[in-house]
Formats: C-alpha cells, structure tokens, sequence
C-alpha cells in the first residue's frame, strides 16, 4: 500500500505531540500539587493512537481507555483544554469534572474514556449500532488494552458486534502488562487476536511500534467495517515503557526488558523512514518539533494560568 | 375508556414513541421473538408493527445490551431496552452506575443519555430470588439515574412515554404481576411528567407512602380501614429520582402520622430515605414514630406459602398505620 505522504507527516506530528505531551507529564506530576489525583501515561506506545487516527475520518468515533491521550490528541483533541482538563481546571475540556482519566472530547467524537477495564466495548457496540441505523459512512474504534479483553463485556460486545455486522473496530493495545502481570500471568493464548476466531471475526496482529504499519491494517478494517462485513480485532503489540501510573516503580519489569523496548521506540522508526525517504528534511523535522514544543508549552501555560472551578460547580452537569 | 394492564399500557406507549421518533429503537433479550408468547407483555407484536430493524432481539449479554443503550443514546438515538428481570441488572450494573449515570457529568456537561432502561421486577411469580429482587434502591442511589416504578397502567403508559423524550437516562421498573391487572387508560395521547408524586386516596388521619404494585395494597388496606372511620391518605411516589419531597412533607403535616410501604427488602431500602426526609423536614409535625412496612430480610423464597410471607399485605399495613393512631 501506498501510503501519502500527508498521512504520514500527520502520523509522524501525532507521534511526536503525544510524546512531548506526556513527557511533559511526566516531569510536571513530581511536583507536588500541580496535578491532583492519578497519572496513567502511553509513552512508547504513541503509534497505535496515531496509525489508528490516521486511518480515520472526523465523522469516525472513537471509544478509548485510562491510556488515552496519544488517542484523542491524534483524534484532533484540542492540547489545551486537554491540558486543562489534566489539571482539573474550569477551562477544561469537561470543566473539571473528569481530570485526566475520563475525557471526554465529544466535538471530535471522542465522547468517552471509561477507566472502567472493559467499559469500552460495549458503549462502542452502541455508537456502531447507532452509525449503522442511521446508515452513516462512519466507523467506531474501541481501544482497549491486553487486560480488558479478559473482562466478560470484551466478549459480550465482540459477539454482539459481530453478530449484527456493525462498524466496529476493536483495537486492542498489547503492552505486555496489565497491571503488575505479564501477559503470561494474564492470559493462556498467546495472541489477544485469536479471540476474534470465537466471534467469527478476523483477528490481526500487527507491529504496534511501527506507525505505517498501524495505519495500513486500522485502514483495511475500516474498508471492511464500511462494506458492511463487520467487526475487526487488530492486536497491535507494543509495550508500556512507564509504570502502570506515574506512582508505579515498576519493579516486575525487568530494566533489559525496557531497554530493548525503548531501542524500539516509534518514533526513529518512523522519522527515519521520512528522512531517508526525503520527505521530510532536517531542517523541516526541527521546525516541527519546536513548533510541537511550543503547542505543549502553551498548553501548559494556559493550564497553570487557569482557575480551579469554583465548589459549587461540582452540583452542576448531573442531569441534563 | 379503555381497559389496559400495565404491559400492554407500555406497549401502547411504545408503539405511540416509536411511531413519533425514528430515533426511538427498542433492543433487548426476547422483545421481538420471546419464549413469553402473551399478549398482556409489553412487548407483544411490536416485531410485526416496527420490523427486525428498530425490535432488535439480542444475545443474552446483559452488560452488551445496556452498553448498546449507552453508546447509541450518546449519538443521538432514544434506546428503550429490556432487563429480562430486575435481578439481571447485576449483570447490566458497570454499564448502567458507572457509564449511564456518570458519563454526563464526567463530560462536563457536553453529552446526554437519553435511554430507558425497562426492568421487570416483584415477587408473586414463583420464580425465586435470582428472578425476583426488588432494586430500586440500589438506583436510587446512583446521581445521574432517573427512577420511575408505576403502580398504574395509565401511569406506566404516561411517564414511559416521559421517559422515553427524557434527556437523561431512565430506570422504568415494571410489576409483572400488574401486566396482568387491568386499569383504566386514557383513549387520547397524554403524558406524565417524572417527579410529581399522585395522592391516590386523599384522607386525614394517616399517611401512606408507597409505590408499584405496593400501591394496590395500601388501597386495600384503606378501604378496609375507611370502615373502621380510619382516613388513610396514599401517596403514590410513582418517581423514587427526583423525589417529590414537597408531596410527602404536605400530606405528613396534614395527617401527622406516617407509614412507608415498599416491597423491597427493609435494610437500606428506600423507605429509609422517605423516613429521613420526613425527620428532616417536618419531625414536629409527627405525632407519632414512623413506621415501614417492608419486605423481610431475606432473599425472596419459591415455596407459594413463604413467597406469600416475603410480601407485605392489607393486614401488615393495617397493624401499622393501628399502632401510631
């Protein structure tokens, strides 16, 4: 497949936001009272988000998880009201209410992060369930990650999905951890995409770290997902370079274990191939990553600078 | 006027919603083909009127079928779906308490759910605490859920027609035993608003708060007491969420006197709710102590003698309201 060159600058600037934007975090959650609450980060595995949103259009939705800013920032999520959000201010995508591990992003049809594990498929069965009676050319992404496909509403949604053919795209990120336990520890098939097979779906695996191909497989399952023949399951498998959260000294993952996993960071991949391929050049890819620091600076200027919603606030948006 | 039980008041609601708004879809275990082949169901023949795209028979997959309800009312459809029984909403539960009561708020406004989730729910079917297990505390308890349990078909058919236009989401819990208890409906549209509780009996001497099928016996019991020159005024909440407290606080301050009934089991049930509001608001108008009436608690057992001990009856109501007169 030939893959524009457009697309790929896009990839390659979702790739590089995601990042900064999290190392960002990273630095920003030490410091004592500037972030209230968890910190759950991608870092490493920012090519899932940005292949799959690639693949996208802005009238496709996506249903994501506790793991979800590469996501929505790939998605078209505004930084700054993101940031805002993350920082539990008023100017916040969600006004505060949801902090960093539920955001929800509606106007670019992002309109739920469910930290629930296994929240997800079924709410994405029913936004496909929607696109479908309405007769739309649109798509819903879950993404989910390794641990959500043991909770039993995995496989609800996945039968149910398949079942009525609806336009689902089930992206299972496979970090290799969920939670404290290996994969192993987890689970007996050895690919998460096997489970497709008991749903009479296809079920792909897929190098989660190479953004190309990430694009390229969420592409073929949006074709068939518009064609009328139904769910995917795309395993992509990558791994959690960060804890659990920010607070997880990750002392079941082993330093080697990262180490090999950092060599193969998406990001070098991806640029490379650009840069070899001279469609991008040296000069280019440093503007572009000043510009990106720039966008994440100023998002997080416009946080700090934002005020905290007044008490009373917390009464409103209950009911509509 | 017409005749209905509360099942086919649902139906006629439903078929009057879905006639009305494209958007209103109706998706559950059974709703279109069921193994309950009665035309007193609420679901009897809309397959036939609204075709297999809009009566969606599902898989038994509860957490699917609610999560469907989630998904699709976010994008703009109206779901109306079945809990087979009220106990199944165990297996319903992630999706209705942590994703349809929460997601509004943890949007910040920005999204709705309008759904209706339909349970059926009560004991007098025989069937055992797995199928019978009144929960509409546990909903109650949920800040984003609205909660509406009818104790009339012409009530069931207004505020699921409320329901159903309601921006939020709904839990409607059906009696099954009142499917099979016939009341007048009205022949013209109509709709109830959710909240407003009705004052089904007026009277002076004494309060009865209560809901659902509850509602029949506490009538019972007034009549019977109405003999003996005792003057029972019943509240019929009708809606648990929003509460209409104002109701409850004016009929307790006119008769002084106060008894919950519900058959729900009593520890944590929602009479203690009604109990505080009261104590809160309007203690010094009580010239008594309040009293429940409740369901034991005990899972609702099978043998016909100790279901029919599980549920409150005339006689519990009219010790009651006798020991604060």
């Amino acid at each position: 497949m030939e893959i524009p060159q457009a697309k790929k600058m896009e990839m390659l600037r979702s790739l590089l936001l995601a990042r900064r934007f999290e190392e960002s975090l990273t630095e920003l959650c030490k410091i004592e009272g500037k972030i209230p609450g968890m910190m759950i980060l991608c870092t490493g595995q920012e090519a899932v988000g940005a292949g799959v949103c690639a693949a996208l259009q802005p009238e496709d939705s996506i249903i994501t998880n506790h793991r979800s800013h590469s996501h929505l920032l790939a998605k078209g999520a505004d930084p700054r009201t993101l940031m805002a959000e993350i920082f539990c201010k008023r100017t916040g995508c969600n006004k505060g209410k949801s902090g960093t591990l539920h955001l929800a992003v509606p106007e670019v049809n992002a309109p739920c992060t469910t930290t629930v594990v296994g929240g997800g498929p079924p709410i994405a069965v029913g936004r496909a369930f929607a696109q479908q009676y309405r007769r739309e050319r649109s798509v819903t992404v879950c993404f989910v990650g390794d641990g959500a496909t043991n909770e039993g509403s995995f496989h609800e949604a996945m039968n149910l999905a398949s079942l009525w053919n609806l336009p689902v795209i089930f992206v299972c990120e496979n970090n290799l951890y969920a939670g404290a336990q290996r994969h192993e520890e987890h689970t007996k098939v050895k690919n998460i995409a096997d489970r497709a097979a008991g749903y009479a779906m296809p079920g792909v695996v897929v190098d989660g770290n190479d953004a190309l191909a990430v694009y390229a497989s969420a592409l073929d399952a949006r074709t068939r997902a518009l064609a009328g023949e139904g769910p995917t399951l795309i395993e992509y498998k990558t791994y959690r370079w960060r804890g659990h959260g920010e607070s997880d000294p990750q002392l079941y993952q082993p330093k080697e274990e990262i180490a090999v996993w950092q060599a193969a960071c998406p990001i070098p991949k991806l640029r490379g191939d650009m840069l070899i391929q001279g469609l991008i050049s040296a000069d280019e890819l440093h503007a572009l990553e000043k510009k990106i620091d720039a966008v994440v600076q100023d998002a997080i200027r416009f946080a700090e600078e934002s005020p905290y919603p007044e008490p009373h606030e917390a009464l409103e948006d209950v009911f509509a | 006027m017409q005749q209905l039980g509360m099942g086919q008041a649902v139906n006629q609601a439903l078929r009057e919603e879905m006639t009305r708004d494209p958007d209103v879809f109706v998706a559950g275990e059974g709703v279109g083909v069921s193994i309950h082949d009665n035309p007193m169901f609420p679901t009897a023949g809309l397959l036939e009127a609204f075709g297999a795209g809009r009566i969606k028979d599902t898989p038994v997959s509860e957490a699917a079928i609610a999560g469907l309800a989630v998904g699709a009312s976010e994008a703009g459809l109206k779901p109306v779906v079945e809990i087979m029984f009220n106990p199944f909403f165990t297996l319903a539960s992630d999706m209705i308490v942590n994703h349809a009561a929460k997601l509004r708020y943890l949007s910040g406004g920005k999204s709705s759910f309008p759904l209706v989730v339909r349970m059926k729910s009560g004991a007098g079917i025989g069937a055992g605490c797995q199928h019978s297990h009144n929960l509409e505390a546990w909903v109650a308890h949920c800040p984003g859920l609205k909660v509406v349990m009818p104790g009339t078909p012409a009530d069931a058919k207004g505020l699921l027609k409320s329901a159903i236009r309601d921006p939020n989401p709904v839990i409607f819990i059906e009696d099954m035993l009142l499917y099979f208890v016939p009341g007048p409906v009205p022949e013209e549209e109509y709709l109830i608003p959710i909240g407003p509780a009705d004052i089904k009996r007026p009277g002076k001497d004494v309060t009865v708060v209560t809901w659902s099928k509850m509602l029949g016996v506490a009538l019972k019991a007034a009549a019977q007491l109405a003999q003996e020159g005792i003057d029972v005024e019943i509240v019929d909440l009708r809606t648990l969420v929003p509460l209409d407290k104002e109701t409850i606080l004016n009929s307790v301050r006119k008769t002084g006197r106060l008894v919950v009934l519900h058959e729900a089991t009593r520890t944590g049930g929602f009479a203690g709710e009604v109990a505080a509001v009261v104590m809160e608001a309007a203690f010094d108008s009580l010239k008594a102590p309040l009293r429940r009436v409740t369901g034991p608690d005990i899972p609702v057992p099978a043998s016909p003698p100790l279901e029919r001990f599980y549920i409150p009856d005339e006689q519990q109501l009219i010790a009651a309201v006798k020991e604060i007169l």
